[in-house]
């Protein structure tokens, strides 16, 4: 049981955001822990020892203020927020979503769109596209725009570190790495209605080489994004199994984020628009 | 005639909350059958239902929060067992539009209905006892804020069986809430019921502000106050500056939904991100509103217990208005995730670091009162200790996720659930059952079973760990919230504990009501004649329990913080025997009739039903103009009766 949470998600990251995450994360923790457990353990004691029962503890029915103890009493938790502020500005400077990552290899661009209820994946150098299913070559930088063509959802990949909100009508950045080959569980963190559960997709690392046949692969089979291929994967659907597109529209991203796509109907459209039936779905 | 109400509004094939509505409507029926059987309606309207006593109003709201803590319980058991069974690609026997419900419904219900209405009911009722002052400034408007309140709970509870309740989650943020994608009845039940009682909400602090900063008792300055006074004070301050903004976000996203405005919408320049930020603009400062007297509470309890001055007075109402102040400035850090610049988030980031400042002061305070105290171990102390180990934790993972990278992989997962339960739980609920455990002889002159009372805490505490820790673990393990299944074998040997833990909670409820009833059969056996069943240091104590509807013959003078005490040691006689004439107020049912017609109206906007809101808002204005007319509003006791009734009171325990 234990060992499931060192082995998946946060406390197992594969990238260099989700590294220094999990430092900060570990970090921030010891410093307080620090404070808390002595403050944990003073309450059980003083407690315990100042018992009514026990005669042997001093009663000072009258003591009320210390200066020094109360200058002890407001340092302590400001030193503590003094440190974790500095840690807190520093870090979100150096890991803020939109800063491009410092690597020898030049970034892959990926657009992601947010859809009810799966993902779409956008190669634009590439000029293909991917369902549910997020292909990268390990150790290459990614730099990601997201955008939501309905409600709002959170893209996280747990073991590759930050998420970020996608929202309709504008673009979010986001810079993320895979250090080594490998399927990393990405889903949605952002609650958008009945399919949202099942709302997860595959991150699959490989090695350039790979990565560069899937690319060639996907060019040569399944349909084209186009604006009737848009218009059908835009309706409502949930539990869509992975799928590629060999071309796409340009510029497709850049017209979703500026509303001009046909928009799929509104969620939750049950025959009887007024009372959705409880169990529908 | 019905807008869109007919009869596809009744769940008939959905026995969940069909049986539900069932045993609700027999319960119903069995206590109102009850109380006509006895003839208990003259009784209940003279002194409950038109009371304007702030003791009467405080108590309906606290058994208010109570009963509904049941509502928003049975919520969280049903998504706990969900979470458990749902496993492994099972769906569980939750489809996901109920789930969604269910899951919304718990964040409303205990947030708006237990946390906020327990509180205020608790503010209500000690604040002007803690004063030694007969009511709060204006006590018919106190009615009225009780009552609409109520209304905000029938008609969330009437969405269980007409209609539905939002499938958004607790704070319905647009798009999702909008018209296109929530075309139900079930975003408007929502608006609606907060709406409504929110106007009940802020008219109950602009009451509780003005009472305490006009009509305290003779000596008694701000900075001898008794430290629950300040944080309710503060709380009030809060709602006050708050709440306008909660009313003004909704009341725009209902413009969206029901005259077409695009304040929120994907479209035509409406923009979802200001909502979220204008919703956080309250619903920070809300959870202090929330936790803020029930530090108050945790200092009466620890100071009586230990039988010492509260340590540190100046600072704690320091840190008390220090957090008023700050709640407000940091509101950012519950969508680190939004993208906004790293200097944002970096500001808000200290920002809601520096809270923790004087919390943590708060902490050390409680600790060095306990130090050189004699501590007796009732109940509330229970809560009291158990508190301060709980929420330190809490706290710790809250300045966890303020610290914006960390957020970047915490947000929005179980961990952040684990979290503001740890808060929620830890602070504001164990805060409510200290001050109900410590209040309640106060409140009805006899005290609560000590052994179901400590039974209640440990399962309350175990429960408490044994449901969150799984939580805090899975969401480091990157589950998400608000999933009505899961296909990760990881996760699921966790979410099995934490369904245990939930069970464990459920026995502290049923403990808590075993000592209700128990407390209550023994009764006569345990009844307190003092008035000051634990030594109390503060003036409720220096009257009867429970008090007399004047609450105190006498003005009592103040001289120094904890007055009561003071008078004690003095060796001050409680009974003097020249009393002067009191005025009070009259009863009145203005506060019940305007939510009757407020729920009447709530109902006919949520099923577009224009002839019955037309009705709903006439009755509530002629109300209004009744009362604003009314002739008489004051009664007055004179001395002699006053002498008759403290002299009948004085046998009576004799």
């Amino acid at each position: 049981m234990l060992s499931g949470l060192t082995n998946t998600g946060v406390l197992d990251p594969q990238g260099p955001i989700a590294h220094a995450e999990r430092l900060i994360l570990l970090d921030s923790t010891a410093i307080m822990l620090a404070v808390v457990v002595p403050v944990i353990v003073a309450t059980l004691v003083f407690a315990w020892w100042f018992r009514a029962s026990n005669l042997k503890a001093t009663y000072r029915p009258n003591w009320a203020y210390s200066g020094r103890l109360e200058f002890i009493v407001w340092s302590i938790p400001a030193l503590v927020v003094l440190f974790l502020g500095g840690i807190g500005w520093v870090s979100s400077h150096d890991l803020d979503p939109g800063k491009p990552l410092e690597s020898e290899v030049a970034p892959l661009e990926v657009q992601v769109v947010s859809l009810d209820w799966k993902w779409l994946f956008i190669y634009p150098a590439q000029g293909i596209a991917s369902v549910n299913r997020l292909v990268v070559p390990a150790g290459t930088p990614i730099h990601f725009r997201l955008t939501s063509a309905t409600v709002m959802n959170s893209f996280f990949v747990p073991q590759l570190g930050s998420q970020i909100y996608t929202m309709a009508g504008m673009a979010t950045q986001l810079n993320l790495q895979a250090d080594r080959p490998g399927t990393y569980p990405g889903l949605s963190a952002q609650f958008s209605g009945d399919g949202f559960a099942d709302m997860y997709f595959d991150v699959q690392a490989m090695p350039q080489a790979a990565f560069g046949d899937w690319v060639a692969t996907a060019r040569g089979a399944g349909p084209a994004l186009d604006a009737a291929g848009y218009a059908a994967l835009a309706q409502e659907s949930s539990k869509v199994a992975p799928q590629t597109y060999r071309g796409v529209d340009p510029g497709i991203f850049d017209k979703i984020v500026g509303m001009q796509m046909p928009q799929p109907e509104g969620q939750q459209n049950a025959p009887n628009a007024t009372v959705s039936p409880r169990g529908s779905n | 005639m019905l807008g869109k109400l007919d009869w596809s509004a009744i769940p008939f094939d959905e026995p969940i909350p069909l049986v539900t509505a069932v045993i609700l409507a027999v319960v119903i029926a069995g206590v109102l059958g009850w109380v006509t059987v006895k003839g208990y309606w003259p009784y209940l309207w003279r002194d409950w239902i038109t009371s304007v006593d702030h003791k009467r109003i405080g108590v309906m709201y606290m058994a208010l929060s109570l009963v509904m803590l049941i509502r928003g319980f049975s919520d969280a058991i049903m998504m706990r067992s969900q979470q458990a069974l749902a496993v492994g690609g099972a769906q569980g026997y939750l489809p996901p539009s109920h789930y969604d419900q269910i899951f919304s419904a718990h964040g409303t219900i205990m947030i708006f209905f237990v946390a906020m209405t327990f509180m205020v009911g608790l503010m209500n009722f000690v604040v002007p006892l803690q004063l030694g002052i007969r009511d709060v400034a204006f006590p018919t408007l106190n009615s009225v804020s009780l009552w609409l309140t109520a209304s905000g709970v029938l008609l969330t509870n009437m969405s269980l069986v007409i209609g539905e309740f939002a499938r958004t989650g607790w704070l319905v943020y647009p798009p999702l809430s909008e018209l296109k994608f929530s075309p139900g009845v079930g975003v408007d039940y929502y608006l609606w019921s907060i709406q409504i009682s929110g106007v009940g909400t802020l008219l109950a602090g602009v009451n509780l502000v003005t009472t305490i900063l006009k009509m305290r008792a003779p000596g008694m300055d701000l900075m001898r106050m008794p430290v629950f006074c300040w944080t309710a004070l503060a709380a009030n301050l809060l709602i006050v500056a708050a709440f306008p903004i909660l009313t003004a976000s909704l009341a725009m996203l209902l413009l969206d939904r029901y005259l077409g405005f695009h304040f929120f919408t994907n479209e035509l320049g409406g923009n979802p991100m200001m909502f979220v930020n204008l919703i956080w603009a309250w619903g920070h400062p809300e959870v202090y509103i929330l936790v803020l007297p029930a530090f108050g509470v945790f200092s009466e309890v620890t100071a009586t217990f230990s039988g010492k001055p509260l340590f540190g007075y100046r600072s704690m109402v320091m840190a008390t208005m220090a957090i008023c102040v700050l709640s407000f400035m940091v509101w950012l850090h519950h969508f680190f995730t939004m993208g906004a610049g790293a200097d944002v988030n970096a500001v808000f980031g200290v920002m809601s670091m520096i809270i923790a400042v004087p919390t943590g002061v708060k902490i050390f305070n409680w600790l060095f009162t306990l130090y050189g105290g004699r501590v007796r171990f009732h109940v509330p102390v229970l809560w009291a200790i158990g508190f301060m180990i709980t929420f330190v934790i809490g706290g710790m993972t809250g300045v966890l996720l303020a610290v914006p990278p960390a957020d970047f992989v915490l947000h929005n997962s179980l961990f952040l659930v684990a979290h503001f339960h740890n808060v929620v739980i830890g602070g504001v609920l164990f805060g409510a059952f200290a001050g109900y455990s410590y209040w309640f002889p106060k409140a009805f002159g006899f005290p609560l079973d000590e052994r179901l009372g400590k039974a209640a805490f440990w399962c309350w505490f175990i429960g408490f760990y044994v449901t969150f820790l799984p939580l805090y673990a899975v969401g480091l393990m990157g589950m998400t919230r608000r999933m009505q299944h899961t296909d990760n074998p990881l996760w699921t040997p966790w979410l099995l504990v934490s369904g245990v833990g939930a069970v464990i909670i459920m026995a502290g409820i049923g403990f808590q009501i075993a000592q209700l009833v128990v407390s209550i059969r023994n009764r006569h056996r345990t009844r307190d004649t003092t008035g000051d069943p634990w030594n109390g240091r503060t003036l409720e104590w220096s009257t009867a329990s429970p008090p007399p509807f004047y609450n105190f013959a006498s003005m009592p003078v103040v001289e120094g913080i904890d007055a009561y005490w003071t008078m004690k040691a003095r060796g001050v006689e409680r009974v003097e025997h020249e009393y002067e004439a009191i005025e009070l107020p009259r009863n009145s049912p203005t506060g019940f009739v305007t939510a009757f017609f407020a729920v009447v109206m709530g109902f006919a906007l949520i099923w577009h039903i224009w002839w019955m809101v037309i009705l709903g808002l006439l009755g509530a204005f002629v109300t209004f103009m009744v009362f604003a007319w009314r002739k008489q509003d004051e009664y007055e006791v004179s001395p002699d009766e006053l002498a008759q009734l403290e002299r009948e009171h004085a046998e009576g325990l004799a």
